[in-house]
């Protein structure tokens, strides 16, 4: 199982949290165009890198905003909610694509000893 | 099976980037359909190795959108000959394919999901409890006790096929018409001059081309940022496994949204299975212990007689999701950049008919009239085409 370190629970198993998405700055609905609005309503940024996400952890309901390479699956760092009113700092740390670096292991890592390596990759 | 060229031209009438099913296929059908033959199809990896050869092989048309039945029955129809086209044996096989309703909710979108396929020609029925004993006398109909069989979608004409037999046989039938394949070339940039695709960059050098058409699938954001546009894609991946091979036992395809399962039994014997997308975005392949456990304790529900049966293998594709599960198709505010995603977890079925219909897109510049539904500014257009009630598995 892979472990997600909560700032409120400390390590978790991943099945624990529910993912809701990137954090993303709303534009006021009030003063934005259309088109400025379904941006924000539909596009995302799909490629891979550091990204601020919500997480919640399901069984106490903490909502916090972790810092993770979506190419690697590694946790950068982890924030209270608060700080995405504060201003988070830019989204760095990530690999490149394709990068061929080893995940680090341990705290704040989002791999575990229960996760399978060498699979064959290809489908019947 | 294939020419392998050592050099690539200084230019192209058009650059195919990705040679899964897709892009092979809409290759295919330039060369045959529309004379166009001075074409590459470029592959950072080897030919068929994306989810074209990581899918769970199913062929279906019983969707819910009348976008989607239309469009999915043209690729069951264009299935039908494909082997016999290609001079290939796609194992193609016809065996029904249930989608089990466990509760009221399922058989009410199972009947409304019927009379639209109806509607359009396409062979389906919701059916009792009974007929889907009959088709699957070997199911626990109670599946353990927690989610008892009320009936199912029985769509006839459900298929599997070979699926790396399918990259094979358009490859080869673009091959023989003078289509350059060119594996282990990645595309690194996209040359755009005055909103006007003028060549790719590749590891190899760079290529001139009016027309690039990008069928990439997962790897669909990255180029979209070389030609620096926005879409809904986000990538989850998909996980799939199967057993080891034993007797045939299975013949119907088997599909239940509420258990998270889907299931067939190859030529050879193997089970083939796959369930929901994993639940966050994640750019790599590496498979997990969860999903094994996950979805075997609902095979087990299933046909709790499979308990002795080993997995023999565990994988991943990276599915390019959209928010309203229908794909991203056709022409592009750059001109001569052609779209071929947004496939996610529903893309194998579609093979032909994406193939023939980018194809019609590319030659003409102008979108085909079955794409019409799933064009790139349905977004912008606040008209999305809804295919969500049809996803086989809930996503």
């Amino acid at each position: 199982m892979k472990i997600l370190v909560c700032p409120l629970n400390g390590p978790r198993p991943v099945s624990e949290f529910a993912y809701g998405g990137e954090v993303r700055p709303s534009p006021d609905p009030d003063t934005c165009s259309d088109a400025q609005w379904s941006d924000y309503v539909f596009n995302r940024s799909g490629s891979p890198g550091a990204k601020y996400e919500w997480w919640c952890h399901i069984a106490s309901g903490f909502w916090f905003v972790v810092l993770r390479d979506t190419l690697r699956d590694v946790v950068l760092g982890t924030f209270p909610a608060e700080a995405v009113r504060q201003g988070l700092p830019p989204a760095t740390g990530a690999s490149t694509a394709g990068a061929s670096a080893v995940p680090p292991r341990g705290p704040g890592v989002l791999s575990g000893p229960g996760v399978l390596s060498g699979p064959r990759e290809s489908a019947s | 099976m294939f020419t392998r060229h050592d050099s690539l031209k200084a230019g192209y009438d058009v650059v195919i980037i990705g040679a899964g099913g897709h892009g092979l296929a809409a290759a295919y059908y330039l060369a045959r359909d529309h004379g166009i033959r001075n074409v590459a199809v470029l592959e950072k990896g080897y030919l068929g190795g994306g989810n074209t050869g990581r899918n769970t092989t199913i062929i279906r048309s019983n969707y819910l959108t009348p976008e989607g039945v239309k469009f999915y029955d043209e690729s069951l129809r264009l299935w039908q000959d494909l082997g016999e086209d290609f001079d290939l044996n796609l194992f193609y096989s016809a065996r029904g394919h249930y989608t089990l309703a466990h509760t009221d909710s399922a058989m009410r979108t199972m009947r409304w999901r019927a009379e639209v396929n109806k509607h359009f020609g396409v062979r389906s029925e919701a059916v009792d409890a009974a007929f889907v004993k009959r088709g699957i006398p070997s199911i626990d109909m109670s599946c353990g006790g927690h989610a008892p069989i009320l009936g199912a979608l029985f769509h006839e004409p459900g298929a599997i096929a070979r699926h790396d037999a399918v990259a094979w046989g358009y490859g080869r039938g673009a091959d023989r018409r003078g289509v350059e394949i060119h594996q282990q070339t990645e595309v690194t940039g996209i040359r755009v001059q005055g909103g006007r695709v003028t060549g790719v960059e590749t590891t190899r050098g760079f290529i001139a081309t009016p027309k690039v058409l990008c069928a990439v699938a997962g790897y669909t954001p990255r180029v979209l940022d070389m030609v620096n546009l926005r879409t809904p894609i986000y990538v989850h991946p998909l996980q799939a496994m199967v057993s080891e091979p034993v007797k045939p036992w299975l013949d119907p395809i088997i599909v239940s949204g509420s258990l998270h399962v889907y299931v067939s039994q190859t030529a050879r014997g193997e089970l083939v299975m796959g369930a929901s997308l994993d639940p966050y975005e994640l750019h790599a392949t590496r498979p997990t212990l969860d999903f094994v456990e996950g979805l075997a304790s609902h095979m087990l529900d299933m046909f709790p007689f499979l308990s002795a049966v080993k997995v023999n293998r565990q994988w991943a594709g990276l599915a390019d999701m959209t928010p309203d599960f229908a794909p991203i198709m056709g022409v592009t505010p750059v001109e001569g950049f052609y779209l071929d995603a947004g496939w996610g977890t529903w893309g194998f079925k579609a093979t032909p008919v994406c193939g023939k219909t980018m194809s019609h897109t590319v030659a003409t510049g102008r979108n085909h009239p079955l794409i019409e539904g799933f064009t790139f500014d349905r977004f912008a257009r606040y008209q999305l085409t809804g295919e969500k009630g049809a996803a086989s598995v809930g996503h």
